[in-house]
């Protein structure tokens, strides 16, 4: 047996630590919106000639007035992402087009282009946040009617860090927010609330079985008894993740981030976040047995 | 939880067999129409553009309460009402008159039967709103009348979206009506929408007027640009005859001058106007003016009875399709702003199926050799229904003709990864009854039970989100969520019914053995 709550101090500052370090980002550094929530233009591009590099094709379309322009290569040396804010003319493809007909010859592919104006950018993040907070609510109200309020209140907490503590460093590595990371984000509390239920579950169990154990040695007891499942089902999980990662196309990187980092923060706060709450509030043989006469 | 009825046993398999049919259905074609079903590919992976038009009915609304402003005045009239200082600015028609007539003109607007300010029968709800203060009126549209409006300009410019890319002829493009002034429009297989985003930038409103000089006449005039920009012309705001007169429009050489020109033909109400006019008009420039601006203003030499014509314009082939095209397919109600537009091209569509399969192959081969090297045995009973959980879950989205996108890809993946948890469950758990209890079939038995409740509250969390997902995100997202979704049934499913039937099968013939998972 691992005597997983020898650390559960250590590991509980170190996630307070986290949690504050990531909403100081959020709060000076912030989140790096992509077009789908700022508004903007998005344009991939492959080019047949080898020659052709960020910096050219930068200096090009400076030359363009095109505000604040991002030259950046996508995935591989031949392919480019251009972003741009928003622009007031309509035609600015086709003039992008034209120019870089005429600057380097026929020899750009456009593979991909998106446009989100204002208006949708304002939507889309409006919605975004709105399915955020409705999932956290809907699954507030699962454990609720599931659970004592110990442990809603663990599952909770456990829950919030692992979104903050993604987001955050999301915020750190300067990755892009779009809408894809909303659905990774909806998913890792899915699969933060999966992991820390199952092991609920067995602490729940646990304390009905045994009266003379105290919480602190039996959530280390339920913490070992689930470990190999826990460990299991984040390997395969993880090892699905990775293949998307590193064969899913540049498309799917940053939602692969997401989810890889949130399934590893997903099972290490559902060990050391969810479980060290009910330490703390002392829960007891007591605590399941009143609900259980109700 | 270990018996099995020969019935169910049968059930089960024609259940599975049922969805590995319609899953292989998207590889061979079957000649049963039941049967031939495949999976649509959403724009990412098929390539294709998607557009969100938003219709600006600022315009309508002004042009509404312009004619109103005729209305009203002839409405009063009869009745002896004076109004006076018609004035019309930021969406509200304002006018003033006396304290004799206060009553008698907000009563005409309350009326729940009033003729001037319709709907109250209908909608409860009144078109107009109306204010009065110091006999200073302000009229301007209700939440309802706002409402009705919208929709009603939405029906006609999805009539008129539709009909523009009918004609251009793009394989089945999807025209969607989002909220009350939006169009969705996806056409697949496009990878430059320019022609159709020009198309549908334009509202096409056609007029014929005559050039004048004398700006004071009874209906007005106003100074007009040409379209190419070199001269620019007093108009009068006369319209003798509009696009909607228009029976046909098709672009033409001109053999006479060598010029591109769009013939038309009218209708006969159209025909008769543009006779008479170009009758009494001999000698007049009469104004070929499209969306306020002037194509081209000829001078009329004879007079047209024939109800055809034709317009020139310094055309290029292509302009002249287009502006047919315009023409034929009528007028927008409103000016259309594209407000989102996200193409794909064909090549980075493939690229993404390829990446996506080659995801999905590799996350699932390694699923499986982990699995297999944990569980032996069972590790193989979890892949066989791990396997059948993925043609069933294609099946699914086969049968309902599901679009998948990439994100969707992702979903299938993440499923795989997570639908071993189920069987992990429920292998740990027996493993644990085991060291307390001797007899196989018992420790496997509740094993089964003991961890239903954990299996189900994972599931359904996962589930929570995905429903989340579906009805709150948009486009991609959808398609993940779907996805998902749709994967913990089929994982409940296979867990429940393929991996415990074979469990089953394989306890029952093992019962004495020691060690057994």
């Amino acid at each position: 047996m691992i005597a997983f709550n020898k650390y559960y101090n250590k590991f509980n500052i170190l996630s307070v630590s986290l949690v504050i370090i990531s909403l100081l980002l959020l709060t000076f550094k912030g989140l790096n919106f992509g077009i789908d929530f700022k508004g903007g233009t998005l344009i991939e591009l492959r080019s047949t000639d080898s020659k052709i590099n960020v910096s050219s094709l930068r200096d090009n379309l400076s030359q363009m007035n095109l505000g604040d322009v991002s030259v950046k290569n996508f995935g591989n040396e031949t392919d480019f992402l251009i972003k741009f804010e928003n622009n007031e003319n309509k035609n600015v493809i086709e003039e992008i087009k034209k120019n870089l007909d005429k600057s380097f010859g026929n020899s750009f592919n456009f593979r991909r282009v998106e446009n989100v104006g204002p208006k949708v950018s304002a939507e889309l993040l409006r919605s975004g946040v709105i399915a955020i907070s409705v999932a956290l609510f809907l699954m507030l109200v699962y454990i609720w009617i599931r659970f004592e309020w110990q442990f809603s209140l663990g599952a909770i907490v456990a829950l919030f860090h692992d979104v903050i503590v993604t987001l955050g460093l999301f915020s750190l590595l300067g990755l892009e927010i779009n809408l894809s990371i909303i659905a990774a984000v909806l998913t890792i509390v899915g699969y933060s609330m999966n992991d820390t239920v199952v092991i609920f579950d067995r602490v729940r169990e646990n304390l009905r079985k045994y009266s003379d154990i105290k919480i602190f040695e039996l959530t280390n007891i339920s913490i070992n008894e689930t470990l190999s499942r826990t460990l299991i089902t984040s390997v395969t999980t993880l090892l699905a993740l990775l293949s998307i990662f590193f064969f899913g196309g540049e498309v799917l990187k940053g939602f692969s981030l997401a989810m890889i980092f949130g399934v590893i923060f997903g099972t290490y706060s559902s060990i050391y976040i969810a479980n060290t709450v009910l330490v703390r509030l002392n829960v007891s043989q007591k605590t399941v047995l009143r609900e259980d006469k109700n | 939880m270990l018996y099995f009825s020969k019935l169910r046993i049968i059930f089960i398999t024609l259940i599975s067999l049922l969805f590995i049919i319609f899953a292989l259905s998207n590889l061979f074609n079957f000649d049963n129409k039941i049967l031939n079903k495949k999976i649509n590919l959403g724009l990412d992976l098929q390539g294709g553009s998607y557009l969100l038009l938003e219709i600006d009915n600022d315009p309508v609304i002004e042009q509404k309460l312009q004619n109103l402003t005729v209305t009203i005045r002839n409405f009063f009239k009869e009745k002896n009402v004076r109004i006076t200082n018609f004035k019309l600015s930021n969406q509200t028609l304002s006018f003033t008159s006396d304290e004799n007539s206060k009553q008698t003109i907000l009563d005409e607007f309350a009326s729940e039967e009033s003729e001037l300010n319709p709907y109250y029968q209908r909608f409860k709800s009144h078109q107009l709103d109306i204010v009065e203060e110091n006999n200073f009126f302000k009229v301007s549209f209700s939440k309802q009348g706002i409402i009705n409006l919208k929709t009603s300009s939405q029906d006609q410019a999805l009539e008129i979206v539709r009909r523009r890319i009918d004609e251009i002829g793009t394989n089945e493009p999807n025209i969607l009506k989002r909220g009350n002034d939006r169009i969705l429009v996806e056409l697949p297989g496009l990878d430059d929408p320019m022609r159709i985003k020009s198309l549908l930038g334009k509202t096409a409103n056609l007029t014929f007027r005559f050039v004048t000089n004398d700006t004071e006449g009874s209906f007005g005039a106003e100074k007009l640009e040409f379209e190419d920009g070199t001269e620019e012309a007093i108009v009068s705001k006369r319209i003798i005859l509009s696009g909607e007169n228009l029976l046909d429009a098709q672009p033409r050489m001109d053999t006479e001058n060598n010029e591109t020109v769009v013939t038309f033909s009218l209708d006969r109400v159209g025909a008769k106007r543009f006779g008479k006019a170009t009758s009494t008009g001999i000698g007049k420039r009469l104004a070929i003016v499209l969306d306020g601006k002037v194509i081209s203003a000829p001078v009329i030499r004879d007079t047209i009875a024939t109800g055809s014509g034709q317009i020139s314009g310094g055309f290029t082939f292509q302009s002249a399709t287009d502006l047919a095209l315009l023409l034929r397919s009528g007028a927008l109600p409103a000016p259309l702003n594209i407000i989102e537009e996200r193409t794909v091209g064909p090549d980075l569509g493939q690229d993404s199926i390829n990446a996506g399969m080659i995801a999905l192959l590799i996350g699932f081969i390694l699923v499986i050799l982990y699995i297999f090297v944990k569980y032996k045995i069972f590790g193989i009973i979890t892949n066989i229904a791990l396997i059948l959980n993925l043609f069933i879950l294609v099946g699914i989205l086969t049968i309902f003709e599901a679009t998948l996108t990439l994100p969707g890809i992702a979903g299938i993946i993440l499923t795989v990864g997570m639908a071993v948890d189920a069987n992990v469950l429920i292998f740990e758990r027996i493993k644990e009854e085991l060291k307390s209890e001797k007899n196989n079939l018992i420790a496997f038995d509740s094993g089964y039970t003991k961890s239903r409740t954990a299996i189900l509250d994972a599931n359904i969390t996962t589930l929570l989100a995905a429903i989340i997902l579906f009805f709150m995100g948009s486009g991609p997202i959808k398609g993940f969520s779907l996805t998902l979704g749709i994967g913990i049934f089929t994982t409940l499913f296979t867990v429940y019914f393929i991996a415990r039937l074979l469990t089953v099968l394989y306890v029952s013939k093992n019962k004495e053995k020691e060690g057994l998972i």
